[in-house]
């Protein structure tokens, strides 16, 4: 491209040469900068969006049924109760006659979640049924934080655990977690 | 000598056609990115494994955080829409200039007495207001209003069924989440959406 005659010729012919030359701009730079441009704007309107987590809750009624309540068998029912600094206690059956736990666990994946898969993989062999799985029941207390929620429903989530449901702590698992 | 030549000079590629496309994509992106308006009330969201998207339209947002409640809601029309129910709920009268303002915010946490006032604050300082959250006791329930409000806007414009997400700060205290769900749930909002962050796979 860019060959210089230098080996004679008259002043006249070089002037028109070097002119045409000059003609072409060099567009690797904008090209370049245009797609690092592309690049980041392509990213950024993707990552924009956050995530989010569903959630449904049971519809509330404006008078207690005590059919509904007792209508769980204890047998596949596991409770886990959220405390204050990251405390999770879980027990199965009834608060008054826990026949597993009361048992203090932590958060992630060497902790709670080996006690629910344990309970997800035995509770439909218990029952004879594999539409009867485990009803998992989470109570957060007045101390938990937003975190302790999002991460047991987000292990909700991770062992497919089909039944689960956020309900109101009551005095004798307050003491299981030691607050008062 | 001749062969040399040739070769020297299919070197350089003709860059024109590439720069075009590149700037017409380029263009295109800025376009459609839609610029983030600074959050009212930033929160540290907890992260999850889970990763539904929220909703493009028809959603609100309630922010908990630092135990203050803001809540929000997507469209500019809607936005005015449902600041005009309000209005007419408490009696207060907005006036076009003070809606405009109010369509630009991206969430509220000022309580209604307190609102009027506010949206006359010039644009630049309103973004760095500090605001006291919108009330949620049972006294003066404000924030059930706003939800109501934001419902029918969308059910009469929209013809759609009103998404509610909640943003809450990873250390906000479960009873006040708990009572955003309540007032929710008061409505028979029963289903909604908990807006997280990414977690990385090893958790």
């Amino acid at each position: 491209m860019a060959e210089l005659n230098t080996g004679g010729g008259g002043g006249k012919e070089k002037k028109v040469r070097s002119k045409k030359q000059n003609s072409g701009v060099d567009l690797t730079a904008m090209v370049d900068l245009a797609f690092l441009l592309i690049t980041f704007f392509m990213l950024t309107t993707s990552m924009n969006k956050p995530q989010s987590m569903n959630l449904a809750m049971p519809e509330k009624e404006d008078t207690e049924d005590p059919e509904t309540e007792t209508n769980v068998a204890e047998s596949r029912t596991m409770t886990i109760l959220l405390g204050e600094n990251d405390k999770i206690v879980w027990y199965m059956g009834k608060v008054e006659s826990p026949f597993e736990g009361p048992k203090d666990q932590v958060y992630g994946k060497g902790g709670i979640r080996v006690d629910i898969q344990s309970k997800v993989k035995s509770v439909p062999l218990t029952t004879g049924d594999p539409e009867k799985g485990v009803i998992v029941i989470i109570k957060p207390s007045e101390k938990s934080n937003y975190r302790n929620l999002v991460d047991i429903l987000d292990e909700m989530a991770i062992n497919d655990v089909k039944a689960y449901a956020i309900s109101d702590i009551v005095p004798e698992e307050l003491a299981m977690l030691g607050e008062n | 000598m001749a062969k040399g030549k040739m070769k020297k000079k299919s070197m350089s590629v003709d860059m024109t056609a590439m720069c075009d496309v590149s700037f017409l994509l380029l263009t295109f992106f800025v376009l459609t990115s839609t610029a983030k308006l600074p959050e009212p009330l930033p929160v540290d969201t907890p992260a999850s494994t889970v990763q539904t998207k929220l909703p493009e339209s028809n959603l609100a947002t309630v922010t908990v955080g630092e135990g203050k409640v803001f809540f929000g809601i997507l469209g500019k029309n809607e936005r005015i829409e449902t600041l005009e129910h309000i209005g007419e709920k408490y009696n207060i009268e907005f006036t076009d200039a003070e809606k405009r303002q109010f369509s630009f915010l991206e969430g509220i946490g000022t309580p209604v007495a307190g609102l009027k006032q506010f949206l006359n604050l010039s644009p630049d300082v309103i973004t760095k207001a500090v605001q006291p959250g919108i009330p949620t006791d049972s006294i003066d329930n404000q924030l059930k209003e706003w939800v109501q409000a934001a419902r029918v806007v969308t059910r009469d414009r929209n013809n759609k069924i009103l998404d509610v997400a909640i943003k809450g700060d990873a250390e906000e205290e479960y009873p006040k989440i708990k009572r955003v769900m309540d007032i929710l749930q008061e409505q028979r909002v029963n289903k909604f959406f908990l807006v997280t962050g990414l977690r990385n796979e090893d958790f």
